[in-house]
C-alpha cells in the first residue's frame, strides 16, 4: 500500500488491502495476499508477517479477523506462530517464481495480453485460453512420462 | 479471548418514556473480547440501550448487568470499567487538550496518561490547543482518546464516526481497534455505516421497533443467511428448512432474504451470500411491513456461540 497513512511508522514488510467489492471474506483476502507476496518472493521463509496490531491499525479490521487468517495459514503450512514473538513465513512447498524468471515471462504475457486486448479478445475471453493452455500442456507432461516409461 | 464473563446482558430490559416504551423485552449476550455493531434506525433504542449500560438511565423494566455487575446498584464498580462516549461528544470547548488531561487523571484512578499522550501525538493533535478551535474530526479523537485512557474494559460508543470525514473515520478507528489488541476491549459501538461495520466487527445487534431483532456472531449470521432470486413464486413453496426474513416482489422476479440451516438446493433459485447491509435491511423491512415475511419465522434474541462458526456451519453458495 503506497499511499498507507497510518499514524504510526510501519516496519511491516507487506501492507494488506481490502476489497469490498470482491465478496471475499476478508480472512480469506488476507491469506491470498500473504500466499502471493510468498509465491513473489516479496516474503521469503523466515521472514516476520505484520503484528496483528499493525494489521488493524492499518485497514481497520476486526483483529479476531486476522487471527484467523495466520490460523489459516499455520494450518496450511505456510506459516509458523511463535510464542510471544509473532508469526513467521515458512518455506513454501513450490519455490517462488526467480526475479528473472518473474521479469521475463511477465513482460512477455503483458505483450501477450496487449495483443490479445487489441485483436478483440475480452478478459474472460484470455482466462478461457490461459485455462486451454494450462489443461494442454497438464496433458503433455503426462504422455511425455508415459512415453519415457514406455521408451525405458 | 476469554468468554467466561459476559461484557454484558440483558434480559427483558426495558425503558419507558412517558407513555412510549424507548426499548422494550431486550435480552441478548455479548461475550467479552468482541467487537459489536448495534444496529437500526433511529429511534429504535440504541442510544437508550447504551445508556443504560453505562448506568445514565435507569431500566423501567428487566434487568442488565455489565461485567457481572449491575449499573444501577453497583454503579461504583461498573463505572471503573465502562467507557461512554455519548453521541454529542461532550467535551469542554474552552479548555485545552492537556487540561482535559488533567480533568481525565483527577478522576480516574487507574487513568493511563502516557497512552492518551501516544495517542493523541499519533493523531497529530497539539496538547496547546483549545478543544474548541478542534475540527470536529479531531475533537472526536479527543473524546474517545479520553474514554481509552480509562482503560475501559467494556467502551460503549454512540454514533462515534457520524459526520467524520473518510480520513478521520479511519484514523478512530485504528486508535479502537489498536486498543482492542492491546487491551482486549469489548465494543459495542451503533452506528449507520454498515459497510464501515461489516470488517471491523465480529458481533452484530439488530434493534428496530424498540426490540432486539437479533443477536449473534457476525460470522455466524453471514454462513447462516442467503439471498434467494428466482421467479416470481409463493414464500409457502420454499425449501421447508428455509425461514423467510423478507421478501420482496416484482411481476416477474421474487427475491428473498432467509435464515437456512442447511444448503438451498432448489435449481430454480439463485443462491447468493449477503452481505451484513443486506442482512440488516432484511430485518428492519420486515418490522416496516410484516405483512411481505412468514409469520413467525423471525429469530428474535438469537443465543450468543462461542468463537467463530465452523465450516460445515456455512450454507453452500453459488
Amino acid at each position: 500500500m503506497e499511499r498507507n497513512r497510518t499514524p504510526e511508522s510501519n516496519s511491516a514488510l507487506i501492507g494488506f488491502r481490502l476489497d469490498p467489492r470482491t465478496g471475499v471474506p476478508a480472512y480469506r483476502q488476507l491469506v491470498d495476499q500473504v500466499r502471493h507476496a510468498v509465491r513473489l518472493g516479496v516474503l521469503r521463509p523466515g521472514d516476520q508477517l505484520p503484528s496483528v496490531r499493525e494489521v488493524v491499525t492499518q485497514i481497520s479490521i476486526n483483529p479476531n479477523t486476522v487471527h484467523r487468517a495466520y490460523r489459516e495459514l499455520e494450518v496450511a503450512g505456510l506459516a509458523e506462530g511463535r510464542p510471544g514473538l509473532g508469526t513467521f513465513v515458512l518455506a513454501p512447498a513450490t519455490p517462488p517464481i526467480t526475479a528473472e524468471h518473474q521479469s521475463e515471462l511477465h513482460g512477455e504475457l503483458d505483450r501477450w495480453v496487449r495483443r490479445a486486448h487489441a485483436a478483440g479478445v475480452d478478459d474472460e475471453g484470455i482466462q478461457a485460453l490461459v485455462a486451454l493452455s494450462l489443461r494442454q500442456d497438464d496433458e503433455a507432461s503426462l504422455s511425455d512420462a508415459s512415453t519415457e516409461r514406455a521408451v525405458r | 479471548m476469554t468468554e467466561t464473563v459476559t461484557a454484558l446482558e440483558t434480559s427483558g430490559l426495558g425503558k419507558r418514556y412517558g407513555r412510549t416504551w424507548g426499548l422494550q423485552d431486550c435480552s441478548f449476550q455479548l461475550p467479552q473480547g468482541r467487537v459489536a455493531a448495534l444496529v437500526g434506525p433511529n429511534g429504535s433504542g440504541k442510544s437508550t440501550l447504551l445508556r443504560m449500560a453505562s448506568g445514565l438511565t435507569r431500566p423501567t423494566a428487566g434487568e442488565i448487568r455489565v461485567l457481572g455487575s449491575s449499573p444501577q446498584h453497583q454503579t461504583v464498580d461498573v463505572l471503573k470499567k465502562v467507557g461512554y462516549l455519548d453521541q454529542e461528544r461532550p467535551v469542554y470547548k474552552t479548555l485545552r487538550v492537556e487540561e482535559m488531561l488533567r480533568f481525565g487523571r483527577s478522576l480516574n484512578p487507574g487513568w493511563d496518561d502516557q497512552s492518551a499522550r501516544r495517542y493523541l501525538a499519533e493523531l497529530d493533535i497539539p496538547l496547546r490547543s483549545r478543544v474548541g478551535k478542534l475540527s470536529t474530526g479531531q475533537q472526536a479523537q479527543v473524546a474517545l482518546t479520553l474514554c481509552l485512557a480509562k482503560r475501559p474494559e467494556l467502551l460503549l460508543l454512540d454514533e462515534p464516526v457520524a459526520a467524520l470525514d473518510p480520513l478521520a473515520r479511519q484514523r478512530l478507528m485504528q486508535v479502537l481497534l489498536g486498543s482492542v489488541v492491546d487491551d482486549g476491549t469489548t465494543v459495542l459501538v451503533s452506528s449507520h455505516a454498515l459497510s464501515d461495520l461489516e470488517v471491523v466487527c465480529d458481533y452484530v445487534i439488530i434493534l428496530s421497533a424498540s426490540h432486539v431483532q437479533l443477536a449473534d456472531d457476525l460470522g455466524h449470521v453471514l454462513a447462516t443467511h442467503r439471498l434467494l432470486v428466482g421467479p416470481r413464486r409463493d414464500a409457502s413453496t420454499l425449501p421447508e428448512h428455509v425461514q423467510v426474513v423478507a421478501g420482496t416482489h416484482t411481476d416477474r422476479q421474487s427475491s428473498w432474504l432467509v435464515r437456512a440451516g442447511q444448503p438451498v438446493t432448489d435449481p430454480s433459485l439463485d443462491v447468493l451470500e449477503p452481505t451484513l447491509e443486506e442482512v440488516v435491511v432484511a430485518y428492519l423491512r420486515d418490522q416496516a411491513d410484516p405483512g411481505l415475511a412468514n409469520a413467525g419465522t423471525r429469530f428474535a434474541h438469537g443465543k450468543s456461540r462461542e468463537g467463530a462458526p465452523t465450516n460445515n456451519e456455512e450454507v453452500g453458495a453459488r
